[in-house]
């Protein structure tokens, strides 16, 4: 097996559905060994969520579950039990970063609290993710994605004027916080050098949002009084800076240079602005033409552009260096020649659910390789491997375990 | 305590070509973490970061998206595109440990400064890449803004009122998400020269980083073939799960229930309404088929308060609920106020500035704002005399030549 950029590092990753195993992923492809803890019985949520093929539910085919959980090992372990947690502990001791997204009232309660945990293991790096963090006057509130982005700002800066925000779909957001928390993990590790000492790493899923998505707008806030909202298909300010439909589907049209513009113009009207643009003094200034005349100017457009598929649009722009893009879905992404060049998506297999394609590698690293070893592990797969080989337990043991429920 | 205080990337370096706005963002990072980062830009085109939309002045020093985004960077002009400014920059790189830049794909290589050309000058150098579609591939090329590639992605397919037209994300969610990623690979590769003393170069296509946050509708389409379109609020495993309106000018609360006993808890904290008894919204299943109708009567409830009281009730029950806030809300939220979301600083053209904090926090490292936004070229001197030992003729002749500018 190549050096990984990771290895060495040990993992220990206590957390369910996106954020913290999205976090422990970015560790393990880059060769982190990350032990996932999932609740005997029914396992990591993300088991129950799906897709699943032919829509029927199985806990070994959740699509989410295999794309978030390959390269790790997985154990079944009830901390909750007095044994569960003395197993914990014991794995804690031997752990560099260990990742959790549990209600911090609930850490403490259990006794597995930082505070608690590094009087065990003094380098241990706690990422700690949820959706309000660790301090402050809703640390305690219970929350989804759909209530960090709403903190966090983000959500009223999608939909259209009077109608609900809308949320990124999907749970965007516990991708972000579990980027956040592998990166603080890092700088942990660094730390750590210097000062010997561990540290919980504080993510809140809120935060994120409020500051690397919509912190700026808050300087243009105190600046200029300025506050971002929602305004449907299109963001004032510049036109065209809009998603417009066109024959087949929706075309993302933003030029923020005034010749990006005029060539597209020239397009339409078949080698120059057409008069309807060129004569009307209104359409000059692309400020004003964004705040007052846009429903005019997107059905001035409409014509030329229902006439005309993603594709053709697309070729026409890119060959005049227009940077407007289609609006595509998945099934276009997933077949996407130029992702098939670069190798973007991986495939390979695995036991139950077999073999299958999976979104690869965010970046590409030329030399520590990023590399799917292992395909998601199956509920409590690696318990004898983990419990017997490592922790000294025997295989006795393990039926006593089994039988209790610790495991 | 006596000693100088330690910050995690105490010691480390990094030049810093990016501009609107993966890279700058990522660099901003590594600076907040107590690297030494030094912008290297110019004014024959200014990054377009420091004439932002909301830069209502024209003024590259007073732009309040450069203020937050870009602070705890220094800044030097040197004109790439003057030859004589390719060794300066060679120099830089030598005494440094880490680059960034997010150019499209010729830039690097057509000023001789790719990853082959600076490990020659420094072998230990971690470079780092962000161009949109990738240096390779059909679509190399391709001309994008941020927010365009969350379209090109199959994101912004997924961003509507469910089962309406697309609305899309409209920001620049892909920079955001880059720069994330971007941060956390390059401190795993410096983890990994730490252990081995290799640099290397990173790749990293906005695009390709952006797909991967969207694993559930690649998996829907990879096991089913099924393509989902605008989700909505709407969450395959969730119901309630929307914002709703409250009392007060667009003011609303989100709502997520995902288990059983938080739908009790819900009914509850609205007062158990005879409606809450319907068979249509008895379980799961029912409530995610009645949904529409679910959210009508639920509107009926949360009209009646702000968003903040109608989530201090549905917190005290045990139900997950968070006011929607916009850019003057956060700002005056007590949570996000105490735990310093947006920071207080100083700054020569604006007298005061709030910018945003960093994404995480390290209690035993709080981020300092050791250098507050840079003016356009404010550490030439520091940088050309100090680092470089460049002789005061030596500078003002490159200043004249507008190699330095």
């Amino acid at each position: 097996m190549a050096d990984k950029a990771l290895s060495g590092l040990k993992v220990l990753e206590w957390a369910d559905f996106i954020a913290g195993p999205y976090c422990g992923k970015l560790l393990a492809d880059l060769g982190a060994e990350v032990i996932k803890i999932e609740k005997p019985g029914t396992g990591d949520e993300a088991r129950q969520r799906g897709p699943f093929p032919g829509h029927i539910p199985h806990p070994e085919k959740s699509g989410l579950f295999l794309y978030l959980n390959a390269n790790k090992l997985g154990i079944t372990l009830d901390p909750e039990i007095f044994t569960g947690k003395k197993i914990l502990t014991e794995l804690v001791k031997k752990a560099d970063i260990l990742i959790e997204d549990h209600a911090p009232a609930a850490m403490v309660s259990l006794g597995l609290d930082y505070t608690s945990l590094q009087g065990m293991n003094p380098g241990l790096i706690m990422v700690s993710i949820t959706a309000f963090g660790q301090t402050g006057p809703y640390k305690d509130y219970k929350g989804y994605a759909i209530n960090a982005s709403a903190l966090g700002g983000q959500s009223v800066c999608a939909g259209e004027p009077g109608r609900e925000p809308l949320t990124p779909p999907l749970c965007l957001g516990h991708y972000q916080s579990g980027a956040a928390g592998a990166a603080a993990a890092m700088a942990a590790l660094f730390a750590r050098d210097f000062s010997g000492r561990g540290q919980q790493v504080d993510i809140s899923e809120a935060q994120v949002w409020a500051t690397l998505h919509t912190g700026n707008q808050e300087s243009s806030f105190i600046m200029h009084g300025m506050k971002r909202m929602r305004w449907g298909h299109r963001t004032p300010g510049v036109y065209p800076y809009t998603i417009l439909p066109c024959k087949d589907g929706f075309m993302s049209m933003i030029a923020i240079q005034g010749y990006q513009w005029k060539r597209f113009l020239e397009i339409v009207g078949d080698g120059q602005v057409p008069e309807w643009y060129a004569n009307d003094p209104r359409f000059q200034d692309r400020r004003e033409l964004s705040l007052k005349y846009a429903d005019e100017m997107d059905a001035l457009l409409a014509p030329w552009l229902m006439a005309h598929t993603k594709q053709e649009i697309y070729a026409m722009c890119r060959e005049k260096r227009i940077p407007f893009a289609p609006v595509r879905n998945m099934e276009e992404v997933v077949n996407d020649e130029h992702l098939k060049v670069r190798d973007y998506f991986v495939e390979f297999d695995h036991p139950v659910a077999g073999r299958l394609k999976y979104p690869g590698a965010p970046g590409k690293f030329s030399e520590s390789p990023w590399a799917i070893e292992r395909p998601a592990p199956l509920l409590g797969q690696h318990n004898e491997e983990v419990y017997c080989n490592r922790l000294g337990y025997a295989r006795e043991d393990l039926e006593r375990l089994r039988n209790a429920g610790v495991i | 305590m006596s000693q100088e205080r330690q910050y995690p990337l105490q010691g480390y370096r990094v030049i810093n070509f990016g501009w609107v706005f993966a890279g700058p963002y990522l660099a901003t990072m590594m600076g907040d973490l107590g690297a030494e980062v030094i912008k290297i830009e110019t004014r024959s085109r200014v990054d377009s970061m420091r004439l932002s939309p909301d830069n209502l002045d024209r003024d590259p020093d007073r732009d309040p998206w450069f203020h937050s985004g870009v602070r705890n960077q220094l800044s030097v002009t040197l004109d790439m595109a003057q030859p004589a400014a390719i060794p300066i920059i060679k120099q830089l790189v030598k005494i440094s440990d880490i680059v960034v830049e997010n150019f499209s794909p010729k830039v690097m290589r057509d000023h001789d400064l790719h990853y082959e050309s600076l490990a020659k000058v420094n072998p230990g150098i971690i470079m780092i890449s962000l161009p949109a579609t990738g240096h390779y591939g059909p679509l190399r090329d391709a001309q994008t803004y941020g927010p365009s590639l969350t379209g090109l992605a199959g994101v912004d397919n997924l961003v509507g009122y469910y089962g309406e037209r697309v609305l899309g994300l409209q920001q620049a969610y892909a920079d955001v998400n880059s720069a994330l990623h971007g941060a956390f690979a390059v401190l795993a590769a410096l983890r990994y020269r730490k252990r081995t003393g290799k640099g290397q170069f990173i790749e990293m296509a906005q695009l390709e980083a952006v797909i991967g946050i969207a694993g559930e509708a690649v998996m829907e389409y990879v096991m089913n073939g099924n393509v989902l379109g605008t989700q909505g609020n709407r969450y395959p495993t969730m119901c309630p799960h929307n914002n709703y309106r409250c009392k007060g000018e667009d003011n609303w609360v989100s709502i997520g229930v995902k288990t059983e006993q938080e739908w009790k808890n819900f009914c509850e904290a609205i007062g158990n309404p005879p409606w809450a008894q319907d068979e249509r919204f008895a379980d799961k299943y029912s409530r995610l088929k009645h949904q529409e109708e679910l959210d009508r009567l639920i509107t009926e409830w949360t009209v009646n308060y702000t968003h903040y009281e109608a989530t201090d009730i549905l917190q005290k029950h045990g139900v997950a609920a968070a006011p929607c806030l916009d850019t003057e809300g956060r700002f005056f939220d007590p949570h996000l106020q105490e735990r310093r979301t947006y920071l207080e600083v100083e700054h020569p053209t604006t007298g005061v500035d709030f910018i945003a904090n960093t994404a995480w926090v390290l209690p035993d490292n709080p981020t300092e704002i050791r250098h507050r936004s840079p003016l356009l070229g404010e550490h030439n001197s520091y940088v050309f005399k100090e680092l470089l030992g460049m002789s005061d003729e030596e500078i003002a002749r490159l200043e004249s030549e507008k190699v330095i500018y």
